[in-house]
């Protein structure tokens, strides 16, 4: 059974999102991370990249599948998670506890149109 | 009736229709539409045994001239040891598929594992793959790699100075990839320093792609141009010929960030235009981009060193659509050609072939300018390969040549001759041949 | 099988050879080379002595399994027998020392050898001509898809950017077509495994420039509804594209231009018999429908008035060649060894072909279909697909299935494709294989699922017998050593 955090919103496309302030942390869910197995490789893009909601920002890869990440909200990169470039097991550790990037949000960043933990369980319970 | 490839006896056939539930073989294709399945003979030969097989083939083979070849321009006529055809044509090699069962492809593995050191080695890069098809498409999947790399550029620059069937098929990839080209004229036989940085201006160009020896045969200087390329945060790609490389200097030492070229310079035999080998090899931040076959080294349940193929996510069989090249599958015996050659010459014997080369060029390129029949065309620096302005007609040139059983002199601009030399030709040919365009040439001149 | 661990690195001593080239009486120099265009110093490359080489590369071939060791019952890639008398005619000097760029009046031999087999192959095929030209199947592909947007483009129908690719297709077929700068759409596979034409036809509009097609597919079931799927698409404007990767079951039985295809490559590796090296070097010839020979790639072979051949670069104005995508003409010495394998066929033996292949597959899978599940009923072509063990509660999964057969002294089957299920294993004989060979597989098969009920640990745990056990491809993948320098960097290399 794959673990939830209560206060993050999630994506249709598995990833997670902590809103601070104006900027936002994304990671995936646990979901994701165990849908994939043990991950090998966390393409991540260069800081100061803008990127709209929705857009392909970056790639998970296990040894026999991979996925792409998508921005679920609006902005630019202002930094990414350099641990995984050596370690992408983190996220297998704890998908939660490592960001991917951090995005400085748009005016228009469409939060609002993300799920709530218990939306995005519902949504996994179908699946 | 039988044939040697099908063992069916006409009762294990019997047998094997009674399991499945069939009367007739041709039950097997009951679910095919009747009005597809082709019932009349086929107008083919008549079932050949292998002695006629044979008589065929020397037929057709008696139909071709063996030539002295002094021609280069991408395909070399290298020496080939004996050790090299002997390995590849073992059937464990040979017969194998790709190595997806490494436990039981650790030959295949390790092999190419050698290959991609050894190609590492010469270019002067960090990594490289298992190969591609061939130098010309590889130079095609390096650009696309290039593109790959920009994120958001999607045009690259091309040096006139590449191999013409290099240019072309460069140019159908990014047709229809949807990159645009833009080309890099040459300037007095090499690749023109300013046109590049004109070009690198308009900050939209992903990479560009270089000649190390370009189509004259002229070594380029490419001092300055990685700096320059990287400044417009482009990257910079050599096309190379590798036996070249083991003197000299590396697409590495010049700053390169993608090589590409064709591995055929490693005494493969000419065949025509293939099989041969291509490469592709990149410093390792663009590991990930690298199109085609990958092997890693790593360890099994026990500790066992092992090899495996490694950062598959890359490729078609898990990406689709998405993949970094279409590419399934690489020249895996072609490459374990030039791995065992690699193997047999070492840094020793691939500095003596080049000298030879070079020796025996140099020897033939005075000679033939001593004639009058010719004249240097750039005066730059060429290893094995060069280029000459004929004052006589081409076509006599060629057919003088043809007449005594010689391929040279292809034409590579107007009036602009082609000519190689290896370590297979000796001096006493290369004099037969000054001899003989001076006796029938002078009367043209 | 014996574990042989050296690189031929690690056989390396200063001042050993491995070569012998004649005396240098030249009297010239490397050295009056500028400086500034020299390499530094010499590449790091092994130096070692010719039996040493020869040793090394016959005790690294000692760990391989070739179609020669084994049944290889790799579905999808046609693992037949690999005739001996084609690598002696691949190997006559008069064909593997001609320079590719030779004079035509030099090469007529080869000339006509490019024209036999492209002649031999339109008649396999029904279709009206053949590049030689691709080197590969993946290859083979590319080339053909740039042969229907150079006819769309040709036409002014620059709209069709769309292709479609069902479902179970090959993964080169999507990777192709993103490389040709086509849209992949997907359509879906109906409960029977075969192209849901009620799925296609909504698809279908003048934005498609075609559908890429396997037929039988990759589940080995012929897609009966061909004609009628020919017909849409054509009406719509659309090509169809057959991958030849499944055409063995075909051989000397159904003709892929019969079927409506109006583009097509074959993989001579497959079909016609040639090696395939451990990966390569293959061909994947593509095979066009009249109208669309125009489009072939340059350079064409062409035979004059006279008889003669000649090469055709497509220098002429008006030229509409889909372009240029090899160096040179492919790869000759293959095409060389697929020739002479049809000529062993002959019109008499292609009959038998593809029949005692699909013989083969049926064979296999009635005997087995009680242990594995099976997930679509009915006759199959060249090949099935099993979805695991009838009885899975063990946990014994197809990857499992796959390493114990290597103890058995079989090559596995492919496994975990089609995407379709969890547990494919799929599973191709070839009619180069006696009823004797299934006979000892099938036995094998049952005897696996048996253990995987009375002692599964012994298949999650196979290989036992072979020269390395599982291999730990995260750590693999995760850091990537990719060349000797980076391994001995790693303190990986083993000293002499």
């Amino acid at each position: 059974m794959a673990k939830i955090v209560e206060g993050l919103l999630y994506s249709e496309s598995h990833e997670w999102v902590r809103v601070d302030g104006g900027y936002a942390c994304i990671g995936i869910t646990d979901y994701a991370q165990q849908a994939l197995g043990a991950i090998s490789y966390v393409e991540m893009p260069d800081e100061g990249e803008e990127f709209a909601r929705g857009e392909e920002f970056g790639a998970v890869e296990s040894v026999k599948a991979a996925s792409n990440l998508y921005c679920p909200v609006s902005g630019v990169v202002s930094q990414i998670n350099e641990e995984l470039v050596d370690a992408p097991e983190l996220l297998n550790q704890d998908a939660f506890a490592n960001w991917i990037i951090k995005v400085e949000l748009d005016a228009s960043s469409h939060v609002d149109e993300l799920m709530d933990a218990a939306a995005y369980v519902e949504m996994c319970s179908k699946l | 009736m039988g044939f040697a490839y099908f063992p069916h006896t006409d009762e294990d056939i019997r047998l094997m229709l009674e399991r499945v539930g069939a009367g007739r073989l041709e039950d097997l294709y009951s679910d095919v539409p009747s009005d597809v399945l082709y019932g009349k003979e086929y107008s083919l030969p008549d079932a050949m045994s292998e002695l006629e097989i044979r008589r065929y083939f020397s037929g057709l083979a008696s139909r071709n001239s063996k030539l002295l070849c002094l021609c280069g321009l991408g395909a070399y006529d290298h020496y080939s040891p004996s050790v090299a055809s002997s390995v590849i044509s073992r059937s464990e090699f040979q017969t194998a598929y790709t190595p997806y069962q490494p436990e039981v492809s650790q030959g295949t593995l390790r092999y190419i594992f050698e290959f991609q050191s050894m190609i590492a080695e010469l270019t002067g890069m960090d990594c490289a793959n298992a190969s591609m098809y061939d130098g010309a498409t590889s130079a095609a999947e390096a650009v696309i790699m290039a593109v790959s790399c920009a994120k958001k550029k999607t045009k690259v620059l091309v040096s006139e100075g590449l191999l013409p069937q290099v240019v072309d098929v460069v140019k159908t990839y990014a047709s229809y990839n949807g990159i645009e080209l833009g080309f890099i004229p040459c300037c007095g036989g090499v690749t023109s320093a300013d046109a590049m940085t004109e070009g690198l201006s308009g900050e939209d160009v992903a990479g560009i792609l270089v000649p190390g020896i370009n189509r004259y045969g002229i070594i380029e200087n490419l001092d300055g141009f990685a700096d320059e390329v990287h400044s417009h945060k482009a990257l910079l790609m050599v096309y190379s010929d590798p036996s070249s490389l083991a003197v000299i200097k590396t697409p590495g030492e010049w700053g390169a960030d993608i090589v590409c070229g064709d591995a055929q310079s490693l005494g493969m035999p000419l065949c025509f235009g293939g099989p041969y080998a291509g490469f592709l090899a990149c410093r390792q931040e663009f590991v990930r981009k690298l199109p085609g076959r990958i092997v890693g080294a790593t360890s099994d349940l026990d500790g066992k060193r092992a090899f495996v193929l490694t950062l598959q996510a890359r490729e078609q069989h898990i990406r689709r659509e998405k993949a970094t090249s279409n590419i399934c599958s690489n020249q895996s015996l072609m490459a374990l050609y030039a791995t065992v050659y690699m193997s047999l010459m070492g840094p020793e014997g691939l500095r003596e072939v080049n000298a030879l080369s070079y020796g025996g060029a140099h020897y033939l390129h005075d000679a033939l300018v001593d004639t009058g029949l010719f004249e240097d065309a750039f005066g730059k620096p060429f290893l094995k390969e060069f280029t000459l302005r004929a004052k006589v007609p081409v076509d006599s040139l060629q057919k003088a040549l043809l007449d005594i059983g010689v391929f040279g002199a292809v034409e590579v601009g107007d009036s602009l001759v082609n000519f190689c030399v290896t370590e297979k030709v000796a001096k006493e040919e290369l004099d037969r041949v000054v001899e003989h365009l001076k006796s029938v040439l002078y009367e043209v001149l | 099988m014996k574990y042989y661990d050296k690189l031929i690195f690690e056989l390396s001593k200063e001042g050993r050879k491995g070569y012998s080239l004649p005396r240098n009486t030249w009297g010239r120099s490397l050295e009056e080379l500028p400086q500034g265009l020299r390499r530094s110093s010499g590449p790091c490359l092994p130096q070692v002595s010719e039996p040493d080489v020869v040793r090394h590369y016959t005790n690294l071939s000692q760990m391989n399994f070739g179609v020669d060791s084994g049944f290889y019952p790799l579905g999808s890639c046609t693992m037949k027998y690999n005739p001996k008398i084609n690598e002696e005619i691949a190997s006559m000097q008069e064909f593997s020392g001609l320079h590719p760029l030779q004079p035509a009046s030099s090469v007529q031999g080869a000339l006509m050898l490019y024209r036999d087999l492209a002649r031999a192959l339109s008649e396999i095929t029904g279709m009206a001509g053949f590049t030689l030209a691709p080197f590969a199947g993946a290859h083979g592909e590319l080339t053909g898809l740039m042969i229907i947007r150079s006819y769309h483009n040709s036409r002014g129908d620059f709209r069709r950017t769309r292709i479609i690719v069902p479902d179970s297709a090959h993964g080169t077929n999507p990777a192709s077509a993103a490389v040709c700068g086509l849209e992949v759409v997907q359509v879906k596979s109906n409960s029977a495994g075969l192209v849901d034409v009620a799925d296609l036809k909504p698809l279908l509009d003048d934005t498609v420039a075609g559908i890429m097609m396997t037929n039988p597919n990759t589940l080995g079931l012929f897609e009966k509804d061909i004609k009628e799927i020919a017909s849409l698409v054509h009406e719509c404007g659309g090509l169809l594209y057959y991958d030849g990767a499944n055409m063995n079951p075909l051989l000397g039985t159904v003709r892929p231009g019969d079927m409506g295809f109006d583009v097509m490559h074959l993989n001579l590796h497959k079909t016609f018999s040639t090696p395939h090296g451990g990966g390569g070097p293959g061909a994947g010839p593509v095979g066009v429908a009249a109208h669309l020979v125009p489009h072939l790639p340059v350079p064409r072979v062409c035979e004059g008035e006279d008889g003669a051949f000649h090469v055709d670069y497509g220098q002429c104005a008006g030229d509409t060649s889909c372009g240029r995508v090899s160096g040179f003409m492919g790869n000759f010495g293959v095409l060389l060894r697929a020739y002479s394998y049809v000529l062993a066929l002959g019109k008499q033996n292609i009959k038998m072909a593809g029949p005692l292949a699909v013989l083969g597959a049926n064979y296999i899978k009635e005997s087995l279909k009680d242990c594995f599940r099976l997930p679509v009923e009915g006759v199959c072509k060249h090949e099935f697909v099993f979805d695991g063990l009838a009885d899975q509660s063990s946990g014994v999964t197809t990857l499992d299935i796959a390493k114990r057969l290597l103890d058995y002294g079989y090559h596995a089957p492919t496994i975990y494709f089609p995407l379709l299920f969890h547990q494919s294993i799929m599973i191709e004989p070839t009619e180069t294989e006696s009823k004797e060979t299934l006979d000892g597989f099938i036995e094998v098969m049952r005897r696996i699922a048996g253990e995987a009920v009375a002692d599964p640990q012994i298949l999650k745990s196979a290989p036992h017998g072979t020269p390395v056990r599982r291999l730990d491809e995260v750590t693999a993948a995760r850091r990537p050593v990719l060349t000797y320098r980076a391994l001995a960097d790693a303190g990986l290399a083993a000293g002499r």
